[in-house]
């Protein structure tokens, strides 16, 4: 697979002492989305912006798209656009005007035509010409992602892009990186939200305490780390695990009105129907049953908890 | 070169500039037409006239660097702390642009309005005294030369400042006393011996001498030292500058 960004030993010492990443490799490839998740002070924040430029590496060498983003950062820059966590905008300016000084400022001569397709892409069109301060906190979040637009990037970095923001506009805003990606974008996102990168990401990487601790296919992932859990509601409780199912690992759960059957994903056969067949013939009845599988969320957090 | 980018921040600026225009333009235009009614007109009448030229023509030079030194710190100092303390600069600092094509933009944007302004009070002037420009390309060399380098100084101090505070007390603390005391409105040969020796070293005292000898083509100081001495500050302003972005000083950690 080709790749976009290229870490390669990226590491960051603040003058504090602070050590905000170790050695990071990490190759994002092209055309992907790949979601960066990780806990509050991980440091992902720090590696966008590195890769941005706009905080200094302390060692090691970032690519964007072939380009070294120190020696060569005019090309490496003018590929790259971002939309930073915090609402940074400049209050008193018009929408159009901010996305348009956004596009020069990238080098990109004046395109009037551009700026109102993109500006139509995020529904910003109408409010073209409104102060930036008299908008809601979510278009806001939109003048942003148009002003990272604005100079057609072909790496598009989305700093926790849905904090703070309605259901409907993070439905909008996950269609239209979809839409993006479509386009040939290659997009990475932190986010806070599992469900988001459940949804949008085609890889995962899970950054710790300033080093990736795991990159992978997020399916993969999921069915790597994924368990599933079959319920069984008892027809009577029971006081223990009756000898016959001894060799399933079962727990007894619900004052003992349910079982719970664990099992891995990839084992060969769940063992589903043996174990229904033993509870029969052992005479144990059951009125209903429930399976569920492992969302992102609980392997992050086991992930996370792992290495605390 | 991303000349794309240069335009983009200039023409930002600029229209900063225009959305207050108010503030920007006409404040400085009321407080020195103030001061040619007060000093001019009222006290001015009971001058004698200084190295031949009466005061009131004789305070022009004087209040347009006045304003001149205080327009170009303050545009120039705003213009790049507002992002800082916004946040918007980190479009700045992840956009392909260079050290200077961002000095470029902000401190050519910052340097422009204060030469127009400049030239405005210069009209404005005319209204209350009648003068005569003696050598008019220096005196818009000068009043270039000058709005460039504090243009250049209103930045630093502007990346400087991390409050409101930091950015007013040098305007107000070390520019508009040595500014006063600079001869904007007396001739230094006025002042007793001793001061006249301490008022060299007051780099205003340059700035307004050389000015004012491009209008009456008389002054206290040699116009060949004044223009040195502004060539010299503007390069301390240009190593401070290049020192600023080498380091990342207050912009990248």
């Amino acid at each position: 697979m080709e790749s976009m960004i290229s870490v390669k030993g990226l590491t960051k010492a603040y003058a504090s002492g602070f050590q905000a990443l170790r050695n990071i490799d990490l190759d994002i490839h092209r055309g992907e989305i790949f979601a960066l998740l990780g806990p509050n002070g991980a440091g992902k924040t720090t590696l966008i912006n590195i890769i941005c430029g706009i905080v200094r590496p302390t060692a090691g060498i970032i690519l964007a798209d072939g380009h070294d983003v120190v020696r060569d950062f005019r090309a490496a820059r003018s590929r790259i656009g971002l939309v930073p966590q915090e609402l940074s905008t400049d209050m008193f300016e018009k929408v159009r005007a901010t996305v348009s000084f956004s596009r020069g400022l990238f080098g990109q001569p004046p395109d009037a035509a551009r700026i109102e397709q993109v500006l139509r892409a995020v529904s910003l069109w109408d409010q073209r010409d409104a102060k930036i301060m008299t908008l809601s906190s979510g278009m806001k979040r939109r003048v942003m992602i148009a002003k990272a637009l604005a100079h057609d990037p072909d790496i598009l970095f989305l700093d926790e892009p849905t904090a703070g923001v309605d259901v409907e506009l993070r439905r909008d805003m996950w269609a239209m990186v979809r839409g993006l990606r479509a386009s040939g974008v290659t997009i990475i996102l932190t986010t806070h939200y599992i469900e988001e990168a459940e949804e949008m990401a085609d890889r995962v990487g899970v950054i710790s305490k300033g080093e990736i601790i795991l990159v992978e296919e997020k399916a993969t992932l999921m069915r790597k780390l994924g368990k599933k859990q079959l319920r069984i509601q008892l027809l009577t409780p029971l006081s223990a695990i009756p000898t016959a199912l001894a060799r399933y690992p079962l727990e007894l759960g619900g004052n003992g009105c349910e079982l719970v059957y664990t099992f891995d994903t990839q084992g060969e056969g769940s063992g589903i129907a043996g174990l229904l067949r033993q509870l029969n013939d052992a005479g144990i009845g059951f009125r209903d049953l429930h399976s569920s599988e492992s969302s992102l969320e609980d392997i992050f957090v086991s992930l996370v908890s792992a290495r605390a | 070169m991303n000349l794309h980018a240069i335009r983009a921040i200039y023409g930002f600026e600029l229209s900063r500039w225009f959305r207050t225009l108010g503030q920007s333009i006409i404040s400085p235009v009321i407080s020195t037409s103030l001061y040619f009614v007060v000093f001019g007109a009222a006290i001015g009448a009971r001058m004698g006239s200084i190295d031949g030229v009466s005061y009131g023509a004789f305070i022009i030079p004087g209040l347009v660097m006045l304003n001149l030194l205080n327009e170009s710190i303050s545009n120039a100092s705003f213009g790049i702390y507002m992002p800082k303390f916004s946040g918007t600069i980190y479009e700045v600092l992840s956009a392909p642009v260079s050290a200077a094509e961002v000095v470029l933009g902000y401190v050519g944007a910052a340097a422009t309005k204060s030469v127009l302004l400049g030239l405005l009070i210069l009209v404005t002037a005319r209204l209350f005294v009648p003068y005569e420009i003696a050598h008019p390309l220096m005196m818009f060399g000068f009043l270039v030369l000058t709005a460039v380098t504090f243009s250049l100084f209103g930045f630093i101090i502007g990346i400087w400042a991390d409050g409101f505070e930091k950015l007013q007390i040098i305007p107000l603390m070390i520019v508009t006393p040595l500014t006063f005391l600079g001869g904007s409105f007396y001739s230094i040969s006025m002042l007793p011996p001793v001061w006249q020796t301490i008022a060299l070293f007051n780099p205003v005292v340059y700035l307004i001498s050389g000015f004012r000898w491009s209008f009456y083509g008389v002054a206290d100081i040699g116009a060949g030292v004044s223009l040195a001495m502004i060539l010299v500050f503007l390069s301390v302003c240009l190593a401070v500058v290049w020192w600023i972005f080498r380091t990342g000083y207050r912009l990248k950690s």
